[in-house]
């Protein structure tokens, strides 16, 4: 830092070299994420909401008491990694586990990470009844409006008219009913104290994402009730476009259905 | 003019090159190398190094944490 | 100190869970158990020993709720009757798979279906033959009084973390609803977390102090590490079978034939033996009282003795397969049951037992 000022001073370009010293540092990977490669595919929304948790639980200092719930879904192995201790649950029933784990170990700081196939369709009473109960659990959502693992089945966020391998004419409402807005839902229980819809698609969105994952823990620790975070999400696979081209077809079209910002905060 | 000089670094046997780093720096720094790393990505790379304000924007969207970001205030 | 108590079957598991350690209670009412749930919550036992009860909003849930506290190396049970724990297939299968301990109880009824809430063993198959996906075992125990609902209970949990093996306790609704005397155990002390950390290394209490993460799973996607997973299991259940098989023998010593039987219907046919002996017919008794690991080596000891076996049970002939199999045609076995929720009576048996056997 002192070099770099002292170049700087003397109008003097700096060379990548001097730049590159571990004082001038400002953000890197965080410990928190193992060195496994993750293995979604490029540009998916599951490695940035992964990222973003581990920072979080990195800086709050809370490792030792995590325990995170995988999913049956894209995440399942999740688990590889962030560096806390992991159970990965049968699909759709991350709630139920999370609620024992609770129950157990009232002081650990239990979350689970579900896809919207996971929470909204096969774990769709598990949700509900954690909620309900308000277990002290934060649930990190990933709407992506799709079956990503299975190879873009429909979901029931697939929103109205798009196309997915099992919705090949698009999303009929008529036929196939209406994309669930199941975060809308859980507002109206008594036992969830903050639900909130979030993105990660650019700067701004990842960093108020952040905050949203870090008041989900936050509120976990404080024993509050249940937090909800949604990420409305891409899957470019399995929408079959570019990473550029999903983040701008979720924004036109996602945002719609899934507006972003806090459902419920007490 | 009072900017911020940066750069970053590309953990490049991480990275997926999915431009979404590329599409999110303001300043147009970085683009996917010729060059394919051991998964077959071509991995993104500060092609106009002098542009980096070490804004860090292309760090936060990037989903699989390959960058690391160095800034020096002027 | 030892408690005597009478009790139905039901309750008697709830007090020996709260007396044995037991961490964890989730479940869902189903008759002929409720009074499992009922009893927990009326003695609050989270006000003793800090023992945790919740009634759950499935089947589903509480198995998966046991799943999460088994992962974190906590003494967690359930109970339910045929319906329910049907809805607890899958969730026992990702037990079974990420090998945890925990107890199950079935207080079974008769099925298919929503059946009959009468007593019933007609979950046999279900129980020692799979039930859900996968080559996985459950460690099977048959109580056939009130006081072995207590014992078994303590066993199940004691099976359970020997083998990181979830273990079904198999009675019926007689025994669930039947009252008896019992001698309860011993308050026994919960394992504190640090205890737990000690113990069982690979719960998932939080990673403090540890450099490892312990991840519970059941996944393995490579094909040659999810068969050695397989090698593994197979061979903690060779170890099962070399270890814990349990039975009892009744008369069995001098007999010309054999009646074998579990649980509710063991006891019932304790009766037809002594009938078929006051009228000078050397019949004995074999209870298989582990259900698995099945005594099936036992019961070819017999067959080498006697002229014929025969399989009596409250369903329509599930039993009789594992019996036949021990046998191996030594000897013939041959079948007796109720079923839909009635119960055998001592005298039908005997008839049975003379028309199949000695005709
Ligand atoms: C009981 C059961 N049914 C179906 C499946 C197959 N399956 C695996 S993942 C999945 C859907 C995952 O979708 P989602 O939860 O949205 O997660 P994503 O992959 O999109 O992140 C399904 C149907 C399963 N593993 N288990
Ligand atoms: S299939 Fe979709 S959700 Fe799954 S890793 Fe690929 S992009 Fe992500
Ligand atoms: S965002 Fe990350 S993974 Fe994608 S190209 Fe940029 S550095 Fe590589
Ligand atoms: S730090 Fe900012 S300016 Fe530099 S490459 Fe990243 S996004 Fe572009
Ligand atoms: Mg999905």
């Amino acid at each position: 830092m002192q070099i770099a000022s002292c170049l700087l001073q003397n109008h003097t370009i700096m060379t990548l070299q001097e730049i590159i010293q571990p004082a001038n540092k400002v953000y890197g990977k965080t410990p928190l994420l193992t060195d496994t490669p993750m293995h979604y595919c490029p540009g998916c929304s599951h490695g940035v909401v992964h990222k973003l948790i581990a920072e979080v639980i990195e800086e709050m200092g809370i490792q030792d008491i995590t325990i995170g719930i995988a999913p049956v879904g894209c995440a399942v192995f999740a688990y590889n990694y962030i560096d806390i201790d992991w159970q990965e649950a049968a699909h759709g029933r991350a709630p139920a586990l999370a609620t024992a784990v609770n129950r157990l170990l009232p002081d650990s700081c239990v979350f689970t990470y579900q896809g919207d196939g996971d929470l909204a369709a096969i774990g769709t009473a598990e949700t509900i009844h954690a909620c309900n109960r308000g277990e002290n659990i934060a649930i990190f959502f990933i709407n992506n409006g799709i079956y990503g693992m299975t190879g873009g089945q429909m979901a029931p966020t697939t929103i109205e008219g798009m196309v997915t391998s099992t919705s090949p004419e698009g999303r009929d409402v008529m036929l196939e009913g209406y994309p669930l807005k199941i975060s809308n839902l859980l507002t109206i229980l008594d036992g969830t104290c903050y639900v909130t819809r979030q993105a990660v698609h650019t700067p701004a969105t990842v960093i108020r994402a952040k905050k949203a994952i870090r008041k989900a823990f936050e509120n976990t620790l404080a024993k509050k009730g249940t937090s909800v975070v949604e990420f409305v999400s891409t899957c470019n696979s399995g929408w079959k476009m570019t990473p550029h081209q999903a983040n701008q077809w979720m924004a036109e079209h996602m945002f719609k259905a899934y507006p972003l910002g806090d459902l419920k905060d007490q | 003019m009072a900017r911020n000089k940066g750069a970053v670094v590309v953990n490049i046997e991480r990275c997926k090159g999915c431009h979404l780093c590329e599409e999110a720096c303001p300043s147009d720094v970085l683009e996917m190398n010729q060059q394919t790393n051991a998964m077959g990505y071509h991995y993104s790379y500060m092609a106009n190094v002098e542009a980096c304000t070490g804004c860090a924007s292309c760090a936060y969207v990037c989903p699989d944490a390959c960058i690391t970001v160095y800034r020096v205030k002027s | 100190m030892e408690e005597v108590k009478l009790m139905k079957g039901n309750e008697a598991i709830a007090e020996a869970a709260i007396r044995c350690g037991c961490d964890g209670y989730f479940g869902y009412p189903i008759t002929p158990q409720s009074e499992v749930l009922e009893t927990l919550m009326a003695l609050e036992p989270w006000k003793k020993t800090g023992m945790v009860v919740l009634q759950a909003e499935s089947e589903t849930a509480s198995i998966n709720m046991v799943y999460g506290g088994a992962a974190c190396g906590k003494r967690v049970m359930t109970s339910s009757s045929s319906p329910g724990i049907s809805l607890m297939q899958e969730g026992l299968s990702y037990i079974a798979g990420a090998e945890l301990p925990c107890v199950v109880v079935n207080v079974t009824r008769g099925g298919p279906g929503l059946g009959t809430i009468q007593p019933s063993q007609s979950d046999y198959f279900q129980t020692v033959k799979g039930g859900g996906h996968g080559d996985y075992k459950l460690i099977t125990l048959a109580p056939a009084s009130v006081q072995e609902m207590s014992d078994y209970l303590c066993l199940a949990f004691d099976l359970a973390f020997k083998y990181r093996n979830p273990v079904m306790v198999l009675s019926d609704g007689l025994i669930g609803q039947m009252m008896e005397k019992v001698q309860l155990p011993d308050y026994q002390l919960r394992l504190t977390n640090e205890q737990i950390r000690e113990k069982y290394p690979w719960a998932t209490l939080g990673k403090q102090g540890r450099t490892k993460q312990n991840i519970i799973t059941s996944l393995e996607l490579v094909s040659e590490e999810m068969e050695k997973v397989n090698n593994r299991l197979q061979q903690k259940y060779r170890e099962v079978e070399a270890n814990e098989v349990r039975y009892e023998t009744f008369l069995c010593d001098d007999a010309d034939y054999l009646l074998v039987a579990f649980g509710s219907t063991a006891r019932i046919c304790q009766k037809s033996v002594e009938l078929l002996r006051e009228e000078g017919i050397k019949v004995g008794l074999f209870r298989p009282i582990t259900l698995y690991p099945y005594p099936a080596s036992q019961i070819l000891k017999y067959a080498k003795q006697v002229k014929g076996m025969l399989s009596v049970e409250m369903n329509a002939g599930q039993m009789v397969e594992d019996v036949r199999l021990a046998v191996n045609g030594l000897v013939p076995v041959e079948f007796y049951g109720r079923y839909g929720g009635m119960i055998p009576t001592p005298e039908e048996i005997v008839k049975a037992a003379k028309e199949k056997l000695m005709a």
